[in-house]
């Protein structure tokens, strides 16, 4: 045999073994919510050592305003890795974009450009406009993207601080342009009062008593938990309707139960602060965009293909190169976004925004399960990677732990996470 | 001659599903050019893996007897360190070192870790002084041709003290002169008594400088010639002596008129641009008909393929693509399927399949507009080609969410032809379709050739197995360096003929 491609060992598996599949869908299901469980275990870890500090209202909120950046650059840094690239620019990206956005907006008289919303949709135009530059050296001349976007994470981080004259910072920035990160939604329904706050003797209420709750959140989750019910039956309903076996009944309703739980803990939380952030609400639409993206659109299947094998899905007639532009000019939009929402968390651009942010949105979308060979990852996986970083910077913040052991940490549980994984898939 | 360095008895060798190797012997004596010939898949390379022990002691039956001592070996250290040393075909420099540190790679002039680069450059001189080679040790691997990196690998295995050379088909990718240079050095070797084997399906190359002949067959040993008894005729006979008993679908063909025409195809190597890989093919398919490209391993084949599709391999290509008529464009892949050409391709885990990805994904990677509405997958439609793909084909899974890499080869090659079929193309070139596959899915994979063809397809296929050309093709073109060298009707046909069309055409200027 002059072409040595042993033939692999006939499968001894017999058709359509009802218990079986029972079974397997019983464990690759645990293992995709597995990263969910963990985050909930972080999480009653960090309730536990911050003697019920995380959980407060007030806490959650802020640890969302303080982590979303991370999990919007994530989504775009996903689709990055499951291709097979990856992109180390997108924290430099996003310090020299809030720079841009903040002398827009105080530096720069601009006039009408100057509006908030004006120079949002500017900055993210640039932030395309950077992606698809480097993108394209790595499309199309096959120049390998560690080292394009590692000349970009020079590159911008030198632009931001020289548009920032050297070390200063340029704000404050109007409040119609923070109101992205602290803001929350308005509530239009009008707050439920429920128990009425306590007012001390001077008669003024005292902030965080009583329990008032804020309408507009608490209907906006009661119709997105009723969304996400109504598609599950349905899909199930379709698959049935087809012939075809979906996941066994008990499983799906003790996901969607467990799910929309959680969902509505989260809800009440919000809606008991302030409402919901301005910036959770943008993160969801993304989430829910990315999701739709990769698992149900043409583009988002042919990620994935070009990911898993490149020369395949190329001699299947996918534009791999075009895919890869695409890819790093989504990447260059969501960096700009992040660089908004830090922009406006600080209420000022500084020089030092954004510096080493793409290590964490890398170690996010590892830790929520991508593969680096490229092909393998999920949105969801990203994003709860990115809150189980975000809890572990908050939680042992709240904790006091020193910064330099919280690097230790989070280092420890990135390659403990990956570790996980690789044992896993051997397993199976 | 003297007394025999090298016994192999009754080696028998399996992989699950396919007996590779059944009681081979083989009988080297010491200072002879021993050749050992056979078609691609008769089990040649196989028996050397064996030897050389990339196959350990333990996975296969028999005695390997060197220098006459029972040998076990556990890997190629081993063997090496008895002094068998194996030139694979394909070669296993690294590039970007250099002519000094490729041959001494591993096995450095050091002391406590640091190489004394001066004496390995000077032996290194003196190696390559043997086999002629006039290159400066440091020039790096890439810089050189690929003769004098055939010529590297010599010196290297000359470094270690080889007492049995074996080379497999260590001319396949030479050009002539180079390949007489190496055949010289074969010979200048045994006169200085060193013993080869040459693993080769030139013949004529064989004829010059072999002093026996073993041929090898559907795993077998056939017959040893000694010296005088080798004439072209008489292992070409022996090479392919075996009848087409009923291992391929029968089948009526219905031919039509010509839905496929290439003319006049030229195509250059993408990386040495000066070299012409195919030179002014012409050739036409029918509609219904099966059409053979029959040739040895090199012979273009493949390459002519790909810069079909989509000009997916070599540079400067040149000629036309005519469908019922009609000159199309196939500049790019995704226009070569618009246009209903499909390629299955020779190497299905390099080239065919996402081999982390399920079947399911896999069946509709080429056709997914077939699957969506608006850019988006309705899953259901998608799930419910998948199973029809994966019941038309046998596709043999637990279910369409199987991953790929998980299949056996004839199933991996069911999920790839299943993808084509599902993009609907007029015309399906299948190269080398049931390459590493065992014999029920051969004959599954033949029903299929046999009932697209029935359906109307025109169907070229690449094989470099003889029979089943012969089996399942309609016409047969044989191509030989970049050439078509002949054309014949299957039914005119025979394994010699297309066999003499190859060994004649060799080294023949057009």
């Amino acid at each position: 045999m002059s072409t040595d491609s042993a033939p692999a060992p006939q499968g001894n598996i017999a058709e359509e073994q009802r218990p079986r599949i029972a079974v397997s869908a019983l464990t690759t299901n645990l293992r995709e919510y597995g990263l969910i469980i963990a985050l909930i275990v972080i999480m009653l870890f960090f309730q536990f050592t911050t003697s019920g500090t995380l959980f407060k209202p007030v806490n959650l909120s802020n640890l969302v305003q303080q982590n979303s950046f991370i999990i919007v650059m994530a989504l775009g840094m996903l689709l990055v890795i499951v291709s097979g690239y990856i992109d180390l620019s997108v924290g430099s990206v996003a310090g020299f974009i809030g720079a841009l956005a903040a002398n827009m907006m105080v530096i720069w008289q601009l006039g009408p450009l100057s509006n908030p919303l004006v120079v949002s949709i500017v900055c993210l135009i640039v932030g395309g406009l950077i992606g698809a530059a480097q993108g394209y050296w790595i499309a199309y001349h096959r120049i390998p993207s560690f080292i394009v976007t590692l000349a970009g994470m020079l590159i911008f981080r030198g632009i931001c601080q020289a548009l920032l004259g050297g070390g200063s910072s340029v704000g404050p920035l109007p409040d119609g342009f923070k109101a992205l990160s602290s803001g929350f939604i308005p509530d239009v329904i009008g707050p439920l009062t429920l128990i009425a706050p306590t007012v001390n003797a001077a008669g003024k209420t005292i902030l965080g008593s009583g329990l008032t709750l804020h309408m507009t959140t608490v209907v906006l989750g009661l119709i997105a938990v009723l969304a996400y019910a109504y598609f599950g039956v349905r899909t199930r309903r379709k698959r049935e309707r087809h012939g075809y076996e979906a996941e066994p009944f008990p499983l799906f309703v003790i996901k969607t139960l467990v799910a929309s739980a959680l969902a509505l803990f989260l809800v009440y939380e919000f809606a008991s602060y302030r409402g919901l952030p301005v910036v959770l609400l943008v993160m969801g639409v993304l989430i829910s965009l990315f999701v739709f993206v990769t698992k149900r659109m043409t583009i988002g299947r042919r990620i994935y293909a070009m990911g898993g094998n490149p020369k395949a899905a190329q001699l299947s007639g996918i534009n791999t190169e075009r895919l890869t532009l695409l890819v790093f000019i989504n990447m260059g939009v969501l960096s700009a976004l992040g660089g908004l929402i830090i922009a406006a968390r600080l209420g000022q651009a500084v020089p030092a925004a954004g510096l080493g942010s793409e290590l964490d949105v890398i170690a996010a979308v590892f830790i929520g399960g991508a593969s680096a060979m490229g092909g393998v990852g999920q949105v969801i996986g990203a994003v709860v990677g990115g809150f189980i970083m975000g809890v572990m910077n908050n939680g042992m913040s709240i904790m006091g732990v020193n910064v330099d052991w919280q690097q230790v940490v989070k280092g420890l549980v990135l390659l403990g996470a990956v570790i996980f994984d690789v044992y896993n898939k051997n397993k199976a | 001659m003297t007394s025999t360095i090298l016994e192999m008895r009754d080696i028998t060798k399996t992989f699950p599903g396919v007996k590779a190797l059944s009681n081979v012997n083989l009988s080297v004596e010491e200072g002879e050019i021993h050749a050992v010939v056979g078609e691609n898949g008769a089990g040649k390379s196989t028996l050397m893996k064996v030897l050389s022990g990339v196959y350990p002691s333990g996975t296969y039956d028999g005695q390997i007897i060197f220098q006459g001592q029972e040998c076990q070996f556990k890997g190629i250290h081993d063997s090496e360190h008895k002094g068998i040393v194996i030139i694979h075909q394909e070669l296993a420099l690294v590039p970007m070192l250099s002519i000094a540190e490729n041959i001494f790679l591993g096995n450095e002039h050091a002391r406590y870790g640091v190489i004394d680069w001066n004496a390995n450059e000077a032996r290194t001189s003196a190696l390559l002084k043997k086999v002629g080679l006039k290159e400066d040790p440091k020039t790096l691997i890439t810089n050189i041709g690929v003769g004098k990196q055939q010529l590297v690998e010599i010196a290297k295995a000359l470094s270690k003290e080889v007492k049995l050379l074996i080379l497999d088909e260590p001319t396949a990718s030479l050009s002539e002169k180079d390949s007489q240079a190496l055949l010289d050095l074969l010979l200048e070797f045994k006169r200085q008594g060193m013993t080869s084997i040459l693993i080769s399906h030139k013949l004529n190359e064989v004829n010059r400088v072999a002093d026996k002949v073993t041929v090898i067959r559907d795993g077998r040993t056939i017959e040893t010639l000694a010296k005088k008894d080798i004439s072209e005729d008489r292992i070409i006979t022996s090479m392919v002596g075996r009848s087409l008993d009923d291992r391929y679908p029968p089948r009526e063909p219905d031919i039509g008129e010509v839905v496929f025409e290439v003319k006049n195809w030229s195509v250059y190597h993408p990386i040495h641009a000066e070299r012409q890989v195919i030179k002014g093919i012409d050739l036409n398919v029918r509609k219904g008909e099966v059409v053979g490209i029959a040739g040895l391993m090199g012979a273009g084949r493949t390459e002519f393929a790909m810069s079909l599709f989509g000009r997916s391999y070599g540079r400067r290509i040149t000629g036309e693509v005519l469908l019922k008529g009609k000159a199309v464009d196939v500049s790019s892949v995704s226009k070569a399927v618009q246009h209903g050409i499909a390629y299955v391709t020779e190497d299905r885990k390099t080239y065919g399949l996402n081999l982390i990805d399920h079947i399911k994904h896999n069946i509709t990677l080429a056709n997914l507009g077939g699957v969506s509405r608006h850019s988006v997958i309705d899953d259901m439609r998608e799930l419910a080609v998948a199973n029809d793909y994966r019941k038309k084909t046998n596709i043999r899974a637990s279910s369409v969410y199987q991953m790929t890499g998980n299949l056996s080869g004839g199933n991996q090659q069911k999920v790839v032809l299943s993808k084509w079929l599902f993009a609907d193309p007029e015309v399906l070139i299948l190269d080398e379709p049931t390459r590493g596959i065992d014999v029920g899915a051969k004959y599954e994979i033949y029903t299929i050739i046999a009932r697209l063809a029935a359906e109307g397809k025109a169907i070229l296929v690449i094989s470099s197995e003889m029979p089943e050309l012969l089996g399942i093709t309609d016409r047969i073109y044989v191509m030989n360096e970049g050439r078509i060298v002949g054309e014949m009707p299957a039914a005119d046909a025979s394994q010699e003929k297309i066999m003499r069309a190859i060994v004649r055409g060799e080294g023949k200027a057009a």
